[in-house]
């Protein structure tokens, strides 16, 4: 291969340390391939030991395990329902409240805030969004939660109670802590994420875009609705539904405020219990058997639906790139 | 001529001016929430702040006084764990994306796996790591915590560092092949060198994010109300100790608990700061 | 040991239509050595052909330019001479390239060490993120083992053969990044001779520097020739004129017309690269 040339000769030291260099090439990039392999076993192996670990509940009980009320430690009777509905409930709360104030917050920080404040106060809302969640559980037991009880609550039982249909969401106690409560806890954590995503997002539209719309005489208003919104949907909603992932899966900002309690109920101010709420509590002292395999049944419900929801998302914001290159 | 409505242009201007309006109110519902917890947690935690924070350790239930030292040591030697655990993995896996891997279809899904284990429930990787190591050996260990913490921190490393090494521009590479060198030294001695301070913000990044992190410690690590190094045993820490004292009905416990709280903010926030200038640095050479 | 000693005659290279011209005012007295033979190459991007059948002999210690309007292929035939191409999939050559009678597009070949020995500066100045002397450190330490007395020399050496270490001797630890475009430029042809290449490889070496680093980098050219091949391509004509022995002229992936360079511009064969040489296409 490699001959002995006119006055270009490749001496036999050299094509010594080609060799290994071609050896260490190889050996690198099975290395790393395998590091990022490791990624990839680590779901895989996160998916069959819940699968495995719930089996014995989900084998006793049926696939009713979901939809089953009962949550008895005593008698080892279990149901994921309670804890089922109190992730969606909140999480969904917290959207609903989330999402349009994220949206504002977006639109401000493109479109109306003054360009030397732009950077400190998208700084700050990362900032909120890097708190960690313990902080907000905190957060919420002592300081919010007595003031949910003695002045939100109240005034939501005599306005938006009041509504034909609506009394039975606000009727019970003012105890503070509860779905509502976790809900309006969880909001607060998702907001700034939510924001951040949004702001990303709505900073891609080209300016050419919204100046033509200026130009002929939109309010800005009107330029978000009708240019801005149009343009980013798909990545707006991926951004919400990041957020929803990020909902689902919280554990400490809802374990101090939502009362675990195994009840389910249909009014908003009475404690409940989520997915993660009722693991952090229980699965310290789970004896194994059917308790602990229908935590794990239980974590396994969560992680299915935080991964449909994570899919999605994915799709969305991938869609939004793909159509973004088509666009411009 | 044209006529103008006066009137419908008046709706479009009320239209803009509720949305603006109500754009604002939302910005100053974000400030104020952020202000309201930063000042909650000074007020409530400067309390705690004095040396035997740092010094004493966690206090038995009803004993007066006390301090949190158990609990930052261990949490300081379980993300230092984490981070040398996780820096090489997460930058290793990140250059075969960007550099060895990129357009096929392996590459495709570990891309697609790190972004959802980024936002994955926390909880549930606390639940693996019981299954596959507490379980198994019939203890609790900060090694546990550890690897709960770095199966977290990992997919943070890999996406940052991919990202920024392809923004290295493909000349620099060019460049270095052009010299004869091997693929792996490109790799290692000119992008990831010129991807430097973004490479390291993203383990920063990591860190900070592990550092506040409670639910996967709950069944690794558990908590330890003496003072330990031993890793192979229970670990005490800050976010679970946080989170035993604050539900607690002792007051010095949930005063305690405050000062942790305040501790953790500061080093999450810190270490966030400090992953920007880093960041910045860069970008303004 | 091959020597060819081939007289060469302007029509002899030439490759298309097969017109024979008169061979006027070359000398082919002197034993020429072919570094480079270029035979039957062809080139894909994808599905597009990017080169197509190229034949070209390229001498030793002599400057060959490239030269064309945008897209003839120029830039793409130089790659294929050290394999650049190899790091993009989807990108392939056919045919054959002989460096020294070694045919280089040889799938077993091993590609690192023919790039130690085919080198390339490009047409942005590329310094590595680090030191300007570890930068010309980077290339020798690849395949030597110098010690740091030895380094240093070979340093000062390419720093001299690239007329910069007057300028940067005082600053050896400093970022390459802190010099100036043009000195970038020098430090990236340092880079490259360091290693003691055979042949170097310019892409359009000059055409983001200024006017008076261009003339250094060309007064350069004029010096390393005496101990490389050089193989330079620019959109520059007057360039090409200034610096080169040897011209080529490309249009659409073919190789039009090849000869001296004083023929070339003085005389052209082909009406094309009159057209293009006078400036009434391209």
């Amino acid at each position: 291969m490699d001959a002995v040339l006119n006055n270009n000769t490749v001496s036999p030291k050299v094509l010594s340390i080609a060799k290994q260099q071609r050896v260490v090439d190889r050996v690198f990039k099975y290395t790393i391939q395998f590091f990022a392999l490791s990624v990839l076993l680590t779901l895989l192996g996160i998916i069959a030991s819940l699968i495995f670990n719930a089996a014995p509940a989900l084998s006793k009980f049926g696939f009713g395990f979901f939809t089953t009320v009962e949550w008895d430690v005593v008698n080892g009777e279990f149901g994921g329902l309670i804890a089922i509905y109190g992730t969606i409930i909140t999480s969904v709360i917290a959207l609903i409240i989330a999402v349009p104030l994220s949206f504002g917050i977006a639109v401000f920080l493109t479109e109306m805030c003054p360009s030397i404040l732009r950077r400190p106060l998208g700084t700050a809302i990362e900032i909120l969004a890097a708190v960690p969640s313990i902080i907000y559980g905190m957060f919420g037991l002592f300081i919010f939660a007595p003031i949910f009880a003695q002045y939100i609550q109240p005034a939501l039982a005599g306005t938006l109670g009041q509504i034909p249909g609506f009394g039975i969401l606000f009727s019970g106690a003012f105890n503070g802590i509860g779905i509502l409560c976790a809900g309006l806890i969880l909001a607060m954590m998702i907001l700034p994420f939510i924001a951040s995503v949004m702001r990303d997002v709505f900073e891609i539209v080209p300016p050419v875009l919204k100046e033509s719309a200026y130009g002929i005489g939109c309010t800005t208003w009107e330029v978000v609705r009708n240019v801005v919104l149009p343009y980013t949907k798909t990545g707006v909603i991926g951004g919400i539904m990041l957020g929803l992932g990020r909902a689902l899966g919280e554990t400490m900002a809802v374990t101090f405020v939502i009362g675990n309690a195994h009840k389910l109920s249909a009014s908003l101010f009475a404690p409940g219990n989520s997915i993660a709420s009722t693991l952090a509590n229980e699965f310290g002292e789970a004896e194994v058997g059917a308790h602990y395999s229908s935590l794990f049944a239980l974590g396994l419900a969560l992680f299915v639906i935080t991964f449909i929801v994570l899919t999605l998302a994915k799709f969305m914001l991938m869609r939004m790139e793909a159509n973004q290159g088509a666009k411009t | 001529m044209i006529s103008r409505d006066p009137t419908l242009f008046a709706k479009r201007k009320r239209a803009n001016l509720f949305g603006l309006t109500f754009s604002l109110v939302a910005m100053s519902i974000g400030m104020i929430f952020l202000l309201w917890i930063l000042a909650i947690l000074l007020f409530k935690g400067f309390s705690a702040i004095s040396p035997a924070l740092f010094l004493e350790i966690s206090p038995a239930p009803g004993t007066p006084g006390g301090g949190l030292a158990n609990a930052i040591i261990g949490s300081l030697l379980m993300v230092f764990f984490c981070a040398f655990l996780s820096t090489p993995i997460g930058i290793l896996a990140g250059i075969y994306l960007s550099e060895y891997g990129d357009n096929n279809k392996f590459s495709q899904v570990t891309r697609f796996v790190t972004d959802i284990m980024l936002s994955a429930p926390s909880i549930v990787i606390g639940l693996f790591v019981y299954a596959i190591i507490v379980y198994q050996v019939k203890h609790f260990s900060g090694w546990a915590g550890t690897v709960a913490l770095s199966l977290i921190a990992i997919p943070v490393v890999v996406r940052t560092t991919e990202n920024m090494l392809k923004l290295v521009p493909s000349t620099l590479r060019e460049a270095a092949f052009a010299l004869g060198a091997p693929k792996w030294k490109v790799s290692l001695t000119v992008v990831l060198r010129a991807a430097k301070s973004g490479v390291i913000t993203g383990v920063l990044l990591a860190i900070a994010r592990v550092s506040g992190e409670t639910a996967p410690l709950l069944f690794t690590a558990l908590n330890n109300q003496f003072f330990s190094t031993n890793m192979n045993a229970p670990m005490a820490n800050l976010p679970v100790m946080i989170f035993q004292f604050a539900m607690s009905p002792y007051d010095n416990w949930v005063n305690l608990a405050w000062g942790g709280a305040l501790l953790i903010t500061f080093a999450v926030l810190g270490l966030n700061i400090l992953a920007r200038v880093v960041l910045r640095e860069k970008v303004s050479v | 040991m091959t020597t060819t000693m081939k007289p060469m005659f302007h029509s002899d290279i030439n490759q298309g239509n097969a017109e024979s011209e008169q061979g006027a005012n070359v000398s082919s007295n002197t034993p020429t050595v072919n570094a480079i033979e270029i035979k039957n190459l062809n080139f894909f991007y994808g599905s597009f052909q990017g080169l197509k059948n190229i034949n070209l002999n390229i001498l030793e210690r002599k400057v060959t330019a490239f030269i064309g309007p945008s897209g003839c292929g120029k830039s793409t035939l130089l790659r294929t001479l050290n394999r650049m191409y190899d790091l993009y999939p989807g990108q392939r050559a056919e045919g054959e390239i002989n460096f020294y009678n070694e045919n280089i597009l040889e799938p077993g070949n091993d590609v690192n060490l023919l790039r130690s020995r085919i080198g390339m500066v490009f047409q942005k100045p590329t310094p590595f993120p680090m030191s300007i002397y570890e930068n010309i450190a980077f290339g020798v330490r690849l395949y030597e083992r110098l010690s740091k007395a030895e380094m240093d020399e070979r340093v000062e050496w390419a720093l001299n053969k690239a007329a910069l270490w007057n300028e940067s001797k005082d600053k050896l630890n400093q970022s390459g990044l802190s010099l100036s475009g043009g000195q970038q430029q020098r430090l990236c042809i340092a880079r490259g001779v360091a290693v003691k290449p055979s042949v170097l490889l310019l892409d359009e070496p000059t055409s983001a520097l200024d006017p008076i680093s261009t003339a250094k980098i060309e007064e350069l050219i004029n010096e390393l020739k005496k101990d490389y091949t050089i193989a330079i391509v620019t959109h520059n004509m007057q360039q090409a004129a200034r610096v080169s022995d040897f011209t080529a002229y490309m249009y659409l992936g073919e190789l039009i017309e090849y000869g001296k360079t004083d023929q070339i511009f003085i005389k052209p064969a082909k009406k094309e690269t009159e057209d293009y040489i006078t400036g009434r296409f391209g």
